[in-house]
């Protein structure tokens, strides 16, 4: 079969090898065959459509879990953008999900032992469906750098977890967004696992003062690309 | 043209976000158990793994613009191994789907494998042992040295299939890239 692929291949350089000898994590987990290249069929090109039945009780505002009363502590930020195909084509009605840890860089889980405090009012869990434009937008707390294991004085920069499905089983991403100026971003092993300087660059947000909100809340721009099909899709059903 | 966000891994936190409690059952009236365990290169269960799975629904069919079928069947599940390394889903056995080709592939369910440790997820496929005449034909077991097929294979028990996932060592599990 000669046909050619809806969905390219994904350029070298731009998705982290899952064999990273600087994340220690990866050493027992990374796979040491290499993928197998498959030809891509309906299983490949269909995907499942997340909509609003699946936000469950996440809201775009991490501020306030309850929805009101009482306000997480730190600095409010805005983080907004849009989740477009490579084609420029913007992603509507997408499933946008993030978790983050709170200001004080402690998540909300029985797994993190960091010792810093945990805040009553943050969860860290946000969800929202893009619009016609692929946009999104959170309302939410700075996470805060926090230390972790992988080696000596090892710290997290500042970032806060994305999912994304986009049209297609191919196009499924998790990412990480990031800050402008962060200076633990160099000596991180899971951002500097993206071995294209340039691609590298896309995971960090943009501070944005036009969106910014005066006396309230400082805004970052987070723009995501997702694989985009060279031309229509495939009909699910076959 | 605009250039693709990269992938970062999922870490170990990642419940507070994407767990789904009820997500790991496709639907009602699902008589297929699925089952396993993600394990490393040690044989240590992985404890902070996300698994996700498509599927065609028993005729063949991907509801892929959120439609359903048949009770509520989309299609789409997602697991997070316990604290054994082990998840759980219970879903419906697919159909056979369209082959590049024209025919028809085995059937099998899309598993997706996400965890601390891994910066891109990883992408496999399970099928099932009752298929072996249509796993000779298949276009996508055909690129796996025979030597590793039976990694795709699930086993089967009492009323359900066995699919561990190895992420390294003897048995690896074959992933795909897509």
């Amino acid at each position: 079969m000669a046909a050619s692929r809806l969905y390219a291949p994904v350029a070298p350089g731009i998705y982290p090898a899952n064999a990273t000898a600087a994340y220690r994590s990866s050493d027992k987990r990374a796979p040491r065959e290499a993928l197998i290249v498959i030809p891509e069929t309906v299983s490949e090109v269909s995907g499942p459509r997340c909509g609003r039945e699946s936000l469950g009780g996440a809201s775009q505002d991490l501020t306030r879990p309850s929805g009101r009363g009482a306000e997480a502590l730190g600095q409010r930020i805005i983080v907004h953008g849009r989740v477009l195909d490579e084609r420029g084509r913007p992603e509507r009605g997408a499933l946008v999900e993030i978790w983050q840890a709170n200001a004080a860089g402690r998540y909300l889980h029985d797994g993190d032992r960091h010792d810093a405090p945990l805040d009553a009012n943050f969860t860290g869990r946000g969800a929202v469906v893009t619009d016609d434009d692929g946009r999104y937008r959170f309302l939410t707390i700075e996470p805060g750098i926090y230390p972790w294991g992988n080696h000596y004085n090892a710290w997290r920069p500042r970032h806060i977890h994305f999912s994304l499905f986009g049209q297609a089983w191919a196009t499924r991403l998790v990412t990480q967004m990031y800050f402008p100026g962060d200076p633990t971003l160099p000596l991180d092993p899971i951002f500097m696992g993206v071995p294209d300087e340039a691609a590298r660059a896309r995971l960090v947000s943009r501070f944005d003062i036009e969106r910014s909100e005066p006396d309230y809340a400082l805004a970052f721009e987070f723009d995501i690309v997702l694989r985009g099909a060279a031309g229509t899709p495939w009909e699910g059903q076959s | 043209m605009s250039a693709l966000t990269p992938s970062q891994t999922v870490g170990p936190y990642f419940r507070i976000g994407l767990e789904w409690p009820a997500a790991w059952r496709l639907g009602e009236a699902c008589d297929l158990t699925l089952r396993g365990r993600v394990l490393d290169g040690d044989g240590v269960p992985v404890t902070d793994a996300l698994l996700e799975i498509w599927q065609a629904d028993a005729d063949g069919n991907y509801f892929t613009n959120g439609a359903h079928g048949a009770h509520g069947f989309r299609g789409f599940g997602r697991c997070a191994v316990d604290a054994a390394g082990a998840y759980r889903f219970q879903t419906i056995k697919p159909g056979a789907v369209a082959a590049p080709d024209g025919g028809r592939q085995a059937p099998h369910i899309n598993l997706l494998v996400m965890a601390r440790g891994l910066l891109q997820h990883l992408y496999t496929r399970v099928y099932f042992p009752d298929d072996a005449a249509l796993h000779e034909a298949d276009s996508v077991l055909g690129c796996v040295p025979a030597a590793r097929r039976h990694t795709l294979i699930a086993r089967p028990a009492a009323q359900e299939f066995t699919f561990d996932i190895h992420l390294q060592g003897e048995h690896e599990t074959v992933f795909f890239a897509l």
